[in-house]
């Protein structure tokens, strides 16, 4: 059998488990997969980029993701100017203050003769630098935080919806407008702070790079949880507009022309306004991915993708061809990593919620890792299938497994603590799933489903 | 007796629980590091190895104490940690047996080394999860208090207190002894020193007539332990929940590369390095101030340089500066 025809069996194969998952258990729950495959297909995308291209281990997707969603609610929430006047200036002052510090740091220890002179000057540097940004930081972050704090309490949107309002749309269209501004501020979030890791931590062994990402990823949900001042920290910021022009489900179930519409095709007009956001979602998702999917192969297919792989398998002998290895990977991380901020913006504008505590590493970074493994490292259709098909196995574990430990348990008496164990327990199946789905690949099959030309 | 006071408050919130941190980090960074130097992969699955270690040991203490076992004073869990050791080396061998030899004799690149043990975390992270859930577990029992802060205010008449759980020099004492046995094991015996120059030269270690497959089962057998003593030390001092071991994996990998990746030695220092940081640079300094300073001279404020949720942060800080100017770690580990 041929590739092409055997990748398409592979897809087609996939369609069907979806089409069976929305006969068998419901419209709703297939498409929620689907759309929240496809977004997962081009986080894929992103690690496959820096892994499958350039061989560069990043295990902190689970921060960029989330530094996408940030971009939701710093662009696409109204604006909050008592915020900014009560003394919410006071804080882009801090930040900018601590950058200076940093920088100077830096310069010191660039320009200065080694010796306890610098040493000192360093630390002096440093210590009074930090009680200056201090002195800046911590008045402004009480004033704006103070503000009505169980609603607001944070220093709101940055003003884009605004934007859009002064050119006319109403206040909602203009929420919905911003929406398409944020994503791509996501992905342009997510690139800076991957510059920032990349300049310290590129040109070290593969493995201090995993370790170094994986920490950043950590941190970078930290302050996600702690700094109320920036995104209400754990309270949470609900309700996020959706793109234009998707309307939410309430809206849309209460307008009079699409209740008679949807009663004259025999709809229950609840479900079908759900379905149609849903469906309109899926058409949204699936343009980018084809989009980025065509950007990424054309890169891959380019002199500039021909290189990276060189660079990738043979590092010493494509330096001695006069290629920049390391500016290379600066800057295939750092495109990588704003595809995934992208994705993950995309991902809270569909839930409509941004909470960090839902980001956990093994959900938004290892699972994000088998489905590039599973798919084919190095091949971006292969990216596109393991992110759709693991996600769908992610979902679809927990009810499977439900079935299988109630059939297991059936026999036991009813007296058996083990019994209600087992079948609270279900859920937890879903990580043994994936790792032993990882395992079984990387061992039989390391170049996964699709593999690379 | 105002500086003794701030002393013995330095002592209390800083000093002893940064020690007992210190220890578990070390025992935890030890296993790191001995993967490392042997195996020559980064173990990702390190931090659910000590939760799955701790599990079972959980698991057996709750035996005994439904039989009525007890060590008195002492907490059920060290009479079980035994068990919790041979439960997960055979666990840890049946993984190296099933897993990883295939990619060891087929001379696989550290970073899939690293990638199949992230499919090993999973698993290891499912199981535990599956076996005894994702909630909180506390299984110390014994006497909690080996000096309680009250009794230490009237034996010496101080204004502040100081209290020492039994938990605490429990983690030390057998930090100690662990670590003993370890490098009279590495430094004395034949295996150990076999261990050492395959550690060193695998080649080299290979001629000379050394067998692999025994130095490699040796490490996995001593890392189960130092991972499962790791981990029951560290629920036996704050409490069990298998998300917290798997967040642990940062300060430990940094403890290790801190120390020097490979270096036994390295990654006990390294371990009390992050852990002395991480309480020091959270802790509120504003109590031991007010008694070291002038009263002139106290600050408004809490004195805590960062919130207590910023610990993590603090044990990459370190990481990140060491890696920038010293990259094989400060007691000269190897780069592979």
């Amino acid at each position: 059998m041929s590739a092409p025809v055997k990748n398409s069996l592979l897809f087609l194969v996939l369609a069907m488990m979806f089409l069976a998952s929305a006969l068998m258990q419901s419209w709703g729950a297939a498409l929620d997969m689907l759309v929240v495959g496809l977004a997962s297909a081009i986080m894929a995308l992103g690690v496959n980029m820096q892994w499958g291209y350039a061989g560069l281990f990043n295990v902190g997707v689970m921060g960029f993701s989330a530094l996408g969603s940030l971009a939701m609610v710093l662009i696409a929430t109204t604006a909050r100017p008592q915020a900014w006047t009560a003394g919410g200036w006071m804080i882009p002052i801090a930040l900018a203050i601590g950058a200076a510090v940093v920088l100077l740091a830096i310069g010191l220890w660039r320009w200065m003769p080694k010796g306890k002179v610098r040493a000192l000057a360093l630390i002096v540097l440093l210590i009074v630098g930090f009680i200056v940004y201090r002195a800046v930081f911590d008045p402004g972050v009480t004033a704006v935080e103070a503000i009505n704090a169980s609603a607001a309490g944070n220093i709101g949107g940055l003003g884009v919806a605004w934007f859009f309002q002064l050119l006319g749309a109403s206040k909602d269209t203009a929420l919905q407008l911003a929406v398409w501004v944020a994503w791509p501020v996501g992905g342009l979030i997510a690139a800076g702070a991957a510059w920032i890791v990349a300049k310290t931590a590129l040109g070290l062994r593969s493995d201090y790079l995993a370790i170094a990402t994986l920490g950043i990823a950590e941190i970078i949900v930290t302050v996600l949880k702690n700094e109320d001042w920036l995104d209400r920290g754990v309270k949470n910021v609900y309700g996020l507009p959706r793109p234009y022009p998707v309307p939410q489900q309430v809206d849309l179930q209460q307008h009079a022309g699409f209740i008679s519409w949807a009663k004259s095709w025999g709809l229950d007009p609840t479900n079908a306004a759900n379905r149609i956001v849903q469906l309109e979602y899926v058409v949204i998702f699936a343009v980018i991915l084809i989009v980025i999917l065509t950007l990424v192969e054309l890169a891959l297919k380019s002199p500039w993708g021909r290189m990276m792989r060189a660079i990738r398998d043979n590092e010493i002998s494509a330096e001695a061809m006069g290629k920049d290895v390391k500016a290379r990977h600066l800057q295939v991380f750092v495109i990588g990593s704003a595809v995934i901020g992208i994705a993950g913006a995309m991902v809270t504008s569909y839930t409509g919620l941004f909470s960090p505590t839902t980001y956990q590493p093994l959900r938004w970074t290892f699972l994000i890792w088998v489905m590039v493994i599973v798919g084919g490292s190095g091949n971006n259709w292969g990216s596109v299938l393991g992110g759709l098909l693991i996600y769908f196995l992610w979902i679809e574990v927990e009810p499977v497994g439900k079935w299988l430990l109630a059939l297991i348990t059936d026999p036991m008496p009813n007296t058996w603590a083990l019994k209600g164990h087992l079948r609270e327990s279900a859920e937890q199946m879903r990580l043994m799933t994936m790792g032993i789905v990882l395992l079984l690949v990387l061992r039989f099959s390391p170049r996964g489903l699709i593999p690379e030309k | 007796m105002d500086f003794l006071n701030g002393l013995i408050a330095l002592a209390n919130y800083v000093l002893i629980p940064a020690t007992s941190y210190g220890a578990q980090l070390a025992l935890g960074a030890l296993g790191v590091t001995l993967v490392y130097g042997i195996l020559r992969f980064s173990n990702f699955a390190h931090g659910d190895t000590m939760a799955f270690g701790t599990m079972i040991t959980i698991l057996f203490t709750w035996l005994f104490q439904s039989w009525g076992i007890s060590l008195g004073p002492l907490p059920t869990a060290l009479l079980a940690l035994p068990l919790g050791i041979i439960g997960t080396a055979l666990f840890v061998l049946g993984t190296d047996r099933v897993v990883y030899r295939f990619y060891r004799r087929a001379k696989a690149a550290p970073v899939i080394l690293v990638i199949v043990s992230m499919g090993v975390m999973f698993v290891m992270n499912g199981l535990t999860r599956f076996i005894i859930g994702t909630g909180e577990q506390n299984f110390a029992d014994g006497s909690r208090f080996l000096i309680t802060a009250g009794k230490f205010k009237m034996a010496t008449g101080m204004e502040e207190g100081l209290a020492v759980r039994t938990t605490q020099v429990i983690t030390v004492v057998t930090a100690v002894i662990v670590v003993a046995l370890l490098f009279w094991f590495l430094n004395k015996t034949r295996t150990g020193k076999s261990m050492r120059a395959f550690s060193d030269n695998e080649d080299l270690a290979l001629l000379s007539g050394i067998n692999p497959e025994r130095v490699v089962m040796v490490t996995w057998i001593i890392v189960a332990g130092l991972a499962t003593i790791a981990g029951v030390l560290y629920g036996l001092d704050k409490s069990f929940k298998p998300f917290t071991y798997f967040q642990l994996l940062l300060p430990i990998f940094a403890s290790a590369v801190v120390g020097g990746l490979g270096n036994p030695l390295g990654a006990i220092g390294g371990g009390f390095i992050v852990a002395y940081s991480e309480v020091a640079v959270t802790y509120a300094w504003k109590k031991v101030l007010g008694y070291w300073l002038p009263s002139a001279l106290v600050p408004d404020g809490l004195a805590q340089l960062m919130g207590t949720d910023y610990k993590y942060a603090v044990s990459f800080v370190i990481l990140i500066i060491v890696l920038l100017f010293k990259p094989t770690g400060l007691f000269k580990g190897k780069s592979v």
